[in-house]
């Protein structure tokens, strides 16, 4: 039996589920490639980015950021997307084809939240009933993207199973969906999981760096020579490196969590630190003890806090394609308030791991450098919990 | 013959269809563990279906996922449970034994050699809920080489093409899903679809043993009555085990009572 599209990056990737959900991947790859060959699916989908979602996003130069004069950095502001972050992209595209499969209903995980809102939105506009896991504990944890979620129409279901976070969500998500594929789409919120996801979510991101081209042409007349982007899951980053991938003057730098530091236990790094396994129906990186239990990760930003990666990252990193750093909480942090001091951009804490990688490279350049950072997102969502970190260091302090 | 071929050689002769029964290894410690297999064998149970705990089990159900918790929390690692395994196989040359589990505990110590511990330890299949017939090339390699059996799932909803995929490559038994969903008693089974049972004779599939939701003896009945080679029960009989947490021989006797009714209804006479 095999796939219409490739179902592997390498070796990673795959579709390492019960044979039950075959079926539903099946369909959803066969929705995909039709889509992306309709005019009129890819005119609907197009007028939404633009006109509901606010796409293109601006490419924005630093003026203050940046001390090195021969470093140059640029912002690709998602952050300015509809929804607080480039989720909203490939959201609005997959409840399109939840559409054209004919469900009604779509079942997301959400972790801090963000994918929850973004899929609750999309749903709400679409007229699709919208049922979202959360873990318990992340229920708790983000109130207020609770409270969006449910004010756009969408259930949200605690789960107190497992440790009751992301990974949590993502097992109950794909249980419902066991029995519910007749009717419900999975709708994903990264490029990880079984194919065809990571490669829909892909596509369905591509556009960013599609625009960072033509707008960096624009403005440089030349291609940047890195691009950063942080990675959790990894669908900003995919969307940003899809266009340069054949491009091997610009360099592609995904910056995972560090967390508390990759010595401890407390990070998210499954590249950096992770191995090679099965996690959520997909071969690639993924943070484990030697007998192959998942372990808990960690990050100070929910949104990169998954044990696993999405598997063209792994394959990128393995065949040396791309490179992928770590940032730890403490360094995101800093960028974060330099971002708000120094150009008055409040970033996601997500984003802020990219950023501060790319300040760390712009200290060291010693040439003619120019930098691209995905700003994937925005910190409306992170100023409470920033708020008590910062309140907490100045008291301890 | 390997065992599951005798047993169902010697239950067709006797007009019998199977009865297995799944629990949790090291479910709710390693100890009690050994004495719930005992149990389940002395109530007659013709086969075994063994789980190794794993912390993401996405085709398991609340009540299956809890017995791996428990196992987890004890500290039982997939080691411990072939030492398990072996002391049951020692204990029972002839009772076929079936693992069932996810496959990152099989990539773990790499494919070949996990396979290599489970047929030391006296297993004579492997089923892996998240390896689709698509991805189980390098498994059933690995299952060749160590001479043990892997087991294919036939879903309801499963293409012409998995089908005939199943019937190539099928060993041991198939296990036929009643119902699309996670494990679990809590929805009741569609009765068997004759014609999946057809369907899978038609292609020379092993003998069908129909799981998911089965929980009563009158499930195991028409089960057999449909053409399945037996039927097998996994939440159902978890379920005794997290009742009865507190009295271990109240838990056996139980099991053993389960177990006993639904090989009862496995037999044409009742």
């Amino acid at each position: 039996m095999s796939n219409k599209l490739a179902s592997k990056f390498g070796d990673f990737g795959g579709m390492y589920v019960p044979e039950l959900l075959i079926p539903a991947l099946d369909q959803l790859e066969q929705a995909f490639i039709d889509a992306q060959q309709d005019p009129d699916f890819q005119s609907e989908f197009m007028a939404l980015l633009k006109d509901y979602a606010g796409r293109p996003t601006a490419l924005t130069k630093v003026r203050n950021l940046v001390s090195n004069p021969k470093v140059t950095l640029y912002l690709k502001r998602e952050d300015l997307l509809h929804g607080g972050a480039h989720k909203t992209n490939q959201v609005l595209g997959q409840a399109l084809l939840t559409k054209r499969m004919g469900k009604t209903e779509v079942i997301a995980e959400t972790g801090a939240g963000q994918h929850g809102v973004a899929t609750a939105l999309a749903c709400a506009l679409l007229g699709l009933k919208a049922r979202i896991y959360m873990g318990a504990k992340d229920v708790e944890r983000q109130a207020p993207n609770v409270f969006r979620m449910r004010l756009m129409g969408a259930e949200v279901i605690p789960v107190h199973a497992g440790s009751g976070t992301l990974k949590d969500a993502v097992n109950e998500a794909m249980r419902d969906w066991s029995a519910s594929y007749d009717r419900a789409h999975y709708l994903l919120g990264t490029a990880a999981g079984p194919h065809p996801f990571p490669t829909i979510v892909r596509e369905f991101h591509r556009m960013i760096g599609e625009e960072v081209r033509s707008q960096i042409m624009e403005k440089e007349g030349r291609l940047p020579d890195a691009i950063v982007a942080c990675v959790g899951g990894g669908s900003n980053a995919i969307g940003i490196f899809a266009d340069f991938i054949d491009e091997p003057g610009v360099k592609l730098i995904g910056v995972e969590p560090a967390g508390k530091g990759l010595h401890t236990h407390e990070h998210g790094a499954a590249i950096a630190n992770g191995t090679k396994g099965i996690l959520h129906g997909a071969y690639s990186y993924i943070m484990q003890t030697p007998e192959g239990q998942i372990e808990e990760s960690y990050s100070v930003s929910a949104g990169l806090d998954y044990p696993a990666v999405g598997p063209q990252h792994a394959y990128l990193h393995d065949i040396g394609r791309a490179q992928y750093a770590a940032i730890s909480d403490e360094e995101a942090l800093n960028a974060f308030q330099l971002l708000a001091r120094k150009e008055g951009i409040i970033p996601a804490l997500e984003s802020s791991h990219a950023l501060a990688h790319a300040l760390n490279m712009a200290d060291e350049a010693e040439e003619e450098t120019l930098i691209v950072v995905n700003l994937s997102g925005r910190g409306d969502k992170d100023l409470t919990h920033v708020h008590q970190i910062l309140q907490g260091a100045t008291q301890n302090g | 013959m390997d065992r599951y071929q005798q047993l169902f050689a010697t239950l067709h002769e006797r007009g019998e269809g199977a009865f297995v029964p799944f629990v949790m290894l090291g479910d709710p410690s390693l100890e009690d563990s050994f004495d719930i297999i005992e149990a389940l064998i002395s109530g007659g149970a013709d086969a075994l279906e063994l789980g190794i705990p794993f912390s993401d089990p996405i085709a398991d159900g609340p009540t299956i996922q809890q017995a791996a918790i428990r196992a987890l929390d004890k500290g039982v690692t997939p080691k411990d449970c072939f030492n398990l395994m072996a002391k049951v196989r020692a204990a029972h040359p002839n009772i076929p034994i079936g693992l069932l589990l996810y496959s990152n505990l099989v990539l773990a110590p790499g494919i070949d050699q996990f396979y290599a511990m489970a047929a030391k330890a006296g297993v004579d299949s492997i089923l892996i809920a998240d390896v689709p017939v698509r991805e189980s090339a390098p498994f059933h390699q690995a299952a060749k080489n160590n001479s043990i059996q892997q087991i294919l799932i036939a879903p309801p909803n499963a293409s012409e093409e998995t089908f005939a995929d199943i019937g190539h490559q099928s060993g041991g038994y198939t296990y036929l899903l009643g119902r699309a969903g996670v494990t679990g008693a809590e929805t009741a089974a569609v009765m068997p679809p004759i014609a999946m049972i057809q369907k899978l004779k038609s292609v020379n599939a092993a003998p069908p043993l129909l799981g998911f939701g089965i929980s009563t003896p009158s499930q195991v009945k028409a089960a057999i009555e449909a053409g399945a080679a037996g039927a097998i029960s996994g939440s159902a009989v978890v379920k005794l085990i997290t009742e009865n947490l507190g009295n271990k021989s109240e838990m056996l006797k139980k099991l053993q009572e389960f177990v006993y009714g639904m090989k009862q209804a496995t037999k044409a006479s009742s």
